[in-house]
């Protein structure tokens, strides 16, 4: 029944067979004590009364669920319809997020190729190359990437300069802002995944499909991209998920305009609305979203490389 | 593998070790408000090693102190309607005035406040205002009304930075609107939700922490903004005016307070006698450029600090404290805030 | 090594990587030029000047900065550390022990650090670790950093695992080595390249955090983070510049040297 899941479908070996459990308990330990406990109290808190100002009241209430999902105007008197704010949020999210995965992906496939195919004792020093700026304070590198593109910024000044454009691009404070934040932020998460994979990939199938005639790009999209899959699948979690929760990016670049569902969730335990339920309510909702989905995942990958 | 795991760990116990003093006082504080210098200075006369972490909002400190930081701290720096709240949840310990020697020092007009009645479990600290900066080469007519923020001119639309805070945004909107703060009127509210609704599309960008370097680089025109904040900013060399509008502004006041279950009772009594030295209190007034609850700072001050416009508003305007709503009320605000922000 | 080199190299890739590095470099140039800036602000040029390097090393808050660093730097290693064994061992489990009750399950909690919203960890790690009594300080930062850091360490190294065949670890064991000599002789070696990218990656998100950090840590305790996002409220200053700077710096000697002493180790197993 319990089908095994891995990230994707390589062959399942079973070699250490029967280790599992001495091999996983370090890490069901760790987060099992550390973090399902905490987080299983914040699934519990979702179902009870808020406490006005933070905390909660331990009566067994649904209220936290009606207000995500009914709404029942300003003053509550309205009959309830259902609620688009947190839900437009949650797509709007989801959105970002999403480009900033693609694009990471675009630009992070090539360069974990670029950087797989240099000579082996160049290959770490390539990979700390990707990583060495991010020894600079998420904080920093957001609010200088900030610098760079803003109206009377370096990027616009060059581009005035160079007559590309007559006046500047506007980049601050849109939604292309906060992707390119989200993209620069979690970069090498797409990269050194891909290249993990990428590394061991075995250059005479790629021999013996020229030998077929197939065109180098249709290698890469038939040959390639197959075997590397789990490199890439890694990294577009790695990359998404965080994307999801980010507040940094949307509020210094986008200029914290609309809600990310970080900032939400954020607002509920921080802010002035104090209101933990519904804080710990929309954070249940997303753990179940994503976690269902790449269960989901999991599974149909394990299915497919049983057949 | 294993000699780079065994000198990790070994170079984690020597730091969890250091750092065991006898007298020791921990201190809850706002980001970036007290000079280094006079934390020294208390640390060296006293005798007493001195911590501090640092929070960025009233709200993050409660967050913090309820989840269950009350204990670890022994005094913390929360503004007026803050201290109320703390009150009303049992977070403070109370003192009597001979405690304090220099009790007296207190200004006349903070001796005795509304959201601590009294003084039982808070000195002054600071004190400032919350209202709006403009820059004056991009905008040279009249800035005496909130219509700057809320209702901007064709030259300032989309050139506005506001505060990210509800509690000081939405109090501003309601003074513009000449409506009570708290107010459970549905006709009220709605045109509160209305205005800030339609003001939106004006504004550039909402941030607190980068409201005064968008003034600065120019990035904003116009930035809702706190008065030390904006003098700042002005001494960086912006060509902003802090204004004083006419439907009123907010005034705040910082605090510092005596915590519940502080584990260094008797040093945080010392640090706040210390904050009432006129020296020490101007000292604070020098570097975040606010304007201090004690008597006698004047000889201490910086001239320019003394003078700066944006601590010295014209006679007969009203300023406001923020006040807290009751919980039923509160709500209406916050949906009007993530109505605003969906 | 490559016969067809032509079969390695796809038009644009190379074009591809420039543009990567120029995006995660540009921010750094304005890091490391303003940390030379005379005035306070970061927005406004007012001539070059070193007192924020003297700042950093004999300003009033140089103490603080220079604990906190030291701070950031040894959870970040031992909590990468810590996350990369746990990571590499969970990952043997999950691509080489066969199905096994609960294999599901165990994917998912790997998985948990990183699909509870951070602010999330940060409230309920607080809650919880006041109700069991553990008294925040570092202890508390580096439990809760070894936690968030174990699935950004397990995703590459599994990805990795999986696209090795089990074929050498079958003909070390063939040959009479036991699984333990066999992932340690065979499979180990194999997986470096996967392995360090998930140190990599669990170092970096340490070092970076912030926010679960401020909450669990104790009442004076400062990493670097938390010390910097102290310090902007006022807006950042070009000292946080100068530190920042010296962190390149570091981080480029520490890696020189690691590539340097990499290398020699490489060039011997390549003649074997």
């Amino acid at each position: 029944m319990a089908a095994g899941a891995t990230t994707s479908g390589g062959t399942v070996s079973n070699i250490y067979k029967g280790n599992s459990a001495k091999l996983m308990f370090p890490a069901w330990a760790m987060i099992g004590f550390f973090l399902l406990a905490p987080v299983g109290m914040m699934i519990v808190y979702s179902f009870l009364t808020k406490e006005f100002r933070g905390g909660v009241i331990w009566e067994f209430t649904l209220a936290a669920y009606d207000q995500f999902f009914f709404d029942r105007g300003l003053f509550g008197d309205e009959p309830p319809s259902i609620e688009w704010t947190y839900i437009g949020i949650f797509w709007r999210s989801i959105w970002q997020a999403g480009v900033a995965t693609i694009a990471c992906l675009l630009i992070g496939f090539p360069t974990a190729w670029f950087i797989a195919t240099r000579r082996p004792s160049t290959r770490s020093a390539w990979l700390f190359m990707i990583t060495i700026p991010y020894w600079v304070n998420l904080l920093i590198r957001t609010v200088s990437m900030k610098f760079l593109i803003r109206d009377t910024g370096p990027l616009n000044e060059f581009l005035l300069w160079t007559g590309a454009v007559s006046e500047p691009l506007g980049l601050i404070n849109t939604n292309f802002a906060v992707q390119l934040g989200l993209f620069y932020s979690y970069l090498p998460f797409m990269v050194l995944p891909i290249y993990a994979s990428v590394e061991r990939y075995d250059f005479s199938l790629s021999e013996a499909a020229a030998d077929l005639y197939s065109s180098i790009w249709t290698t890469l999209w038939l040959v390639i991209l197959p075997v590397v899959k789990p490199g890439i699948v890694a990294g577009c979690i790695l990359v998404f998920v965080p994307s999801l929760g980010a507040f940094l990016a949307p509020d210094l670049l986008g200029g914290a305009k609309t809600f990310m569902i970080g900032s939400l969730i954020e607002e509920q335990f921080k802010g002035s609305a104090g209101n933990w339920p519904f804080g710990a309510a929309a954070s249940t909702i997303l753990l179940s979203i994503v976690m269902a989905v790449l269960l989901i995942y999991a599974r149909n990958q394990n299915k497919g490389s049983e057949r | 593998m294993k000699k780079l795991l065994m000198t990790a760990s070994l170079a984690f116990f020597a730091l969890t070790g250091a750092a065991q003093a006898e007298g020791k006082l921990s201190i809850y504080h706002w980001f970036e408000y007290i000079p280094q210098e006079l934390l020294d200075k208390f640390a060296k006369e006293y005798d007493v090693e001195v911590t501090m972490d640092t929070y960025d909002s009233n709200e993050s400190l409660l967050a913090s102190l309820k989840a269950g930081k009350l204990g670890s701290y022994d005094v913390a720096v929360p503004g007026d309607y803050m201290v109320k709240i703390l009150n009303n949840e049992g977070m403070l310990d109370t003192f009597e005035p001979s405690e304090l020697s220099n009790f007296g020092n207190i200004e006349d007009q903070w001796a005795d406040v509304s959201f601590d009645p009294g003084r039982k479990s808070s000195i002054p600290y600071q004190w400032g205002s919350t209202s709006f900066s403009v820059n004056r080469d991009v905008f040279s007519g009249p800035i005496d009304s909130l219509a700057i923020v809320f209702d901007p001119p064709e030259e300032l639309k989309g050139k506005i930075n506001v505060l990210d805070t509800s509690g000081e945004t939405l109090t501003l909107a309601s003074l513009y609107l000449g409506i009570p703060q708290c107010t459970p009127d549905k006709a009220q509210l709605k045109a509160l939700n209305a205005l800030v609704q339609g003001a939106k599309q004006h504004w550039a960008s909402f941030g607190s922490d980068i409201a005064k370097d968008v003034l600065v680089s120019g990035d904003a025109a116009v930035g809702m903004i706190w008065s030390g904040f904006s003098a700042k900013a002005r001494s960086e060399g912006a060509n902003i005016e802090y204004a004083f509008p006419k439907e009123g502004y907010i005034v705040w006041m910082d605090n510092v307070v005596l915590l519940k279950d502080a584990p260094n009772r008797e040093n945080a009594l010392k640090f706040m006698n210390f904050l009432l030295e006129p020296e020490n209190a101007a000292a604070v007034t020098n570097y975040a450029q606010y304007t201090a609850g004690v008597k006698g700072v004047a000889p201490f001050l910086e001239p320019a600090v003394a003078n700066s416009p944006e601590s010295n508003p014209p006679a007969g305007q009203k300023g406001v404290f923020v006040e807290a709503c009751p919980q039923e009320v509160q709500v209406l605000y916050d949906a009007i805030w993530t109505n605003l922000k969906k | 090594m490559a016969s067809k080199t032509d079969l390695r190299r796809f038009p644009g890739f190379l074009t591809v990587t420039i543009v990567c590095l120029v995006v995660l470099y540009a921010p750094l140039i304005v890091v490391a030029v303003y940390s030379f800036n005379a005035s306070t602000s970061i927005t406004k040029w007012g001539g070059t000047s070193l007192a924020w390097y003297v700042d950093v090393f004999t300003g009033p808050e140089a103490p603080k900065f220079q604990q906190a660093a030291i701070n950031s730097l040894v959870i970040a290693i031992t909590a990468a550390i810590a996350a990369t064994i746990i990571a590499t061992l969970a990952s043997v489990a999950m691509t080489r022990a066969g199905r096994f009750r609960g294999k599901t399950l165990s994917f998912a909690l790997i998985s948990l650090p990183l699909m509870v919203p951070e602010v999330v960890t940060a409230v309920a790690s607080l809650v919880f670790f006041t109700a069991i009594g553990f008294t925040s300080g570092l202890t508390t930062i580096l439990i809760a950093h070894i936690v968030f850091c174990i699935p950004f360490a397990y995703l590459p190294i599994s990805a990795r695992m999986q696209s090795i065949p089990d074929l050498y670890e079958q003909a070390a064991m063939d040959l009479y080595a036991t699984p333990r000599e066999a992932f340690k002789l065979v499979l180990l070696p194999l997986m470096t390249p996967g392995i360090l990218s998930g140190f990599l990656l669990a170092f970096i998100i340490s070092l970076d955090d912030f926010l679960i950090t401020n909450f669990v840590k104790g009442a004076g305790v400062e990493t670097l983070p938390t010390a910097i996002f102290g310090s902007v409220k006022q807006g950042i200053k070009p000292n946080i510049m100068a530190i920042s700077t010296l962190m390149l710096i570091v981080s480029v000697i520490f890696v020189s040297l690691s590539w340097l002493i990499g290398r020699t180790g490489q060039d011997k197993n390549q003649k074997t």
